[in-house]
């Protein structure tokens, strides 16, 4: 059976160029970069291109730092926790201002420092889905408040965060302002000249690159505890023997998703819209945050009369890898938390799949997968208890 | 935590087969009209469980035939995940050819049994549990209307979990059911305590009467007590006269060994009991798919006899007839 992915914000496929660009360094060039001798020193220049490349990605000036590291929520914890030693414990700023849906990454790292005596105030999202400028206004004192770490883009909806006019009223107010970029790279520009963040964390399997190697930008000057202690890689800032292949394959992936970005935007989006017209086509579906800002890969979209576990795993038998941020398939049983803040029915809050794209997907996939929606929607509502098709 | 629990096991890998097959093509989906059952004679039921606010909602269509009781034919609709469907489908065949009465008694734990592959590997994973119990509770709310209990006695259960509409008999219930210890496993098994979680503890935002943690630990008090007095009319049962020792063993029996058997379709019969001086002789006679069963001679009677044995005497003999 031949299978389509669609499931690219959960990880994506290592780009073949990547790949190429990472084997030299499991097999011939394995020196360790800390040693005196050739094999290590051998390894520098091409380090150096990869630094260079995540330098480049981000926009970031060559004062600022990049620590390599091991995934998105290492980068998340290193903040948090880092911020929580330097700040929170001594002072009487002991408070972390989030969003209701940040990943768990940073979300239970919250929950887990409010253990041990930090304040945690999580900003709901507006009618929108996103989070404004009013209710942080509303809920940032700067005499009380440590950090502000609202993500990027949202894993689930797509939707894009003001995320520059957010990070510059909180550098106004002279608090800390971190950013989970994990589902922007890749997907729409990231540029730390233009938004004024302190810390931003970033995942290369997110952008076709493998698994278990991440990074944390932060800027010049700003001071963080490290959650590694040990040796002195990254400056003292993370210990641990450094990931060679890792790094020069997360180099080499920001270079391409960042020269991908124009395809991504106009293609990417061109497919995924035309996705969603199908899904809008069918009788009683919703397509979350349609015509808001959002990340041009990713579909969130409800069926009603359909749970959203049922419906994916009629799609993976066909060979169609979607996901559900519903109920039955997590651990949490909680309806998520955008569709009740944007309005969305409750009954409708066990409904939603997400689907996403890459820049891998093709327009035959597309069609393929969308021939399979039809089918499965049209199959599942039948079994329906509650589904009866209204006259809307 | 273990090595098995390092790499998360994916929850679609713990489904039976025959929960996957079930899902992808149940057998008694659909509805039954009003007009077939004219047409047959026969009384329609429809029961409503659940909703779809919570994750879960059920319809359970029966067939009756009123002079025998009998569900002729049982259909179901389900709004909820493949396992969901999966124990919807399961549900309405246990409910074919059953009696209203009999139906009654299909609990959740039959429904995942008769969905294992193997008989000692669950076929769901313990978080989708409450999936099944969903279909336990629409037979119950189905016999309620077949019978013609008021439906406002329904809406007088005392709801102990308002999110999930759960009741304080179901919660009472899984915990007897299924052995429960912790107010972590009814919600895994119930949902009751999922959403808002006031009922889980005094303290959440809405005051409840009943919390979980009480109903809990009342509950597993009340069991304690009911073994403790087993364990009495154990140390009687020597002294019990003839007839009273058949009434014990008949309701040992009727409790542990016939839900035992009814899995499989069996059935037995306690015909008689003998006293000899060093041992108490039981005699029984199977029916349904224990005769001709290789087991029913070996391993099941052995089984039966420990029951016994450990219930009630260590002098017991079963002999089947």
């Amino acid at each position: 059976m031949e299978r389509i992915y669609l499931d690219n914000n959960a990880t994506t496929l290592v780009d073949p160029k990547v790949k190429e660009a990472m084997d030299p360094f499991l097999t011939q060039l394995y020196g360790n970069p800390n040693s005196l001798h050739t094999f290590g020193t051998e390894i520098h220049p091409y380090l150096r291109i990869a630094v260079d490349r995540l330098y480049e990605g981000i926009n970031a000036s060559d004062e600022d730092d990049i620590l390599v590291n091991g995934c998105g929520s290492e980068g998340n914890n290193n903040v948090l926790k880092g911020v929580y030693f330097d700040i929170i414990r001594n002072s009487p700023k002991k408070r972390i201002i989030t969003t209701q849906v940040e990943h768990p990454a940073v979300s239970h790292t919250c929950r887990f420092l409010e253990s041990v005596g930090a304040e945690v105030i999580s900003l709901p999202v507006n009618d929108r889905g996103i989070v404004d400028l009013e209710t942080l206004k509303a809920n940032l004192d700067p005499d009380k408040t440590a950090l502000v770490s609202i993500m990027t883009a949202n894993n689930e909806t797509g939707l894009i965060f003001p995320i520059q006019e957010l990070a510059e009223y909180t550098k106004e107010q002279g608090v800390l302002f971190h950013t989970d970029a994990v589902q922007a790279i890749g997907k729409i520009p990231v540029d730390v000249q233009r938004i004024p963040v302190d810390f931003l964390t970033f995942s290369a399997h997110k952008f076709h690159g493998p698994k278990g190697v991440g990074g944390l930008y932060i800027r010049k000057g700003v001071k963080l505890t490290p959650l590694l202690h040990g040796g002195e890689q990254m400056g003292g800032r993370r210990a641990g023997t450094l990931d060679v292949a890792g790094l020069v394959a997360m180099g080499m992936a920001m270079e391409l998703a960042v020269n991908a970005l124009e395809y991504e935007e106009k293609e990417v989006r061109r497919l995924r819209d035309k996705f969603e017209s199908v899904v809008l086509s069918l009788p009683d579906t919703l397509v979350i945050g349609k015509g808001q800002p959002r990340t041009p890969n990713t579909t969130l979209a409800s069926f009603r009369g359909i749970e959203g576990e049922a419906l994916i795993w009629d799609l993976n038998h066909h060979g169609v890898a979607a996901s559900t941020g519903s109920a039955c398939a997590s651990e949490s049983l909680e309806p998520n938390p955008t569709f009740l803040a944007i309005g969305i029915d409750k009954e409708l809050s066990h409904t939603g799949v997400r689907f996403s794209l890459s820049r891998f997907t093709t327009e035959e996939e597309i069609d393929k997968a969308s021939e399979i929606l039809v089918h499965t929607v049209e199959r599942l509502r039948s079994i329906s208890s509650t589904y009866t098709q209204s006259s809307r | 935590m273990a090595k098995k629990d390092l790499i998360g096991g994916s929850l679609w890998e713990q489904y039976s087969q025959k929960v996957s097959d079930r899902m992808d093509n149940p057998r008694h989906r659909g509805d039954i009209t009003q007009e077939e059952a004219d047409a047959k004679k026969l009384k329609l039921i429809v029961a409503d469980y659940g909703a779809e606010a919570c994750g879960d909602a059920v319809r359970l269509f029966w067939l009756v035939d009123p002079k025998t009781d009998t569900i002729v034919d049982a259909k179901f609709k389900s709004f909820g995940c493949g396992t969901a469907i999966a124990s919807s489908d399961l549900m309405a065949e246990l409910c074919i050819g059953k009696t209203v009465d009999e139906a009654v008694k299909i609990t959740n734990v039959d429904i995942e049994f008769h969905l294992r592959d193997k008989e000692d590997e669950p076929a769901i994973p313990p978080q989708k549990m409450h999936c099944s119990v969903m279909a336990y509770d629409v037979i119950k709310r189905a016999a309620a209307i077949y019978k013609g209990v008021d439906s406002r006695e329904l809406e007088k259960e005392e709801i102990v979990c308002e999110c999930a509409r759960v009741s304080l008999k179901t919660v009472q219930d899984v915990i007897r059911i299924n052995d429960l210890k912790t107010v972590e496993e009814i919600t895994r098994f119930t949902k009751a305590g999922a959403f808002c979680k006031s009922c889980v503890q005094p303290g959440g935002h809405e005051k409840k009467k009943y919390y979980l943690v009480d109903i809990l630990r009342d509950t597993r008090a009340a069991m304690e007590r009911e073994g403790l007095r087993k364990a009495e009319t154990e140390g009687g049962f020597p002294a019990l006269p003839l007839v009273r020792k058949f009434k014990a063993i008949e309701k040992i029996v009727e409790a542990e060994v016939r839900p035992l058997l009814s899995r499989d379709g069996g059935d037995l019969e306690v015909v008689d009991v003998k006293e000899n001086p060093e041992t108490v002789e039981v005699y029984i006679r199977y029916s349904g798919a224990c005769l001709g069963c290789m087991s029913s001679g070996r391993g099941t009677l052995m089984t039966i006899q420990t029951i016994l044995q450990e219930r009630l005497s260590p002098k017991i003999r079963v002999i089947t007839l």
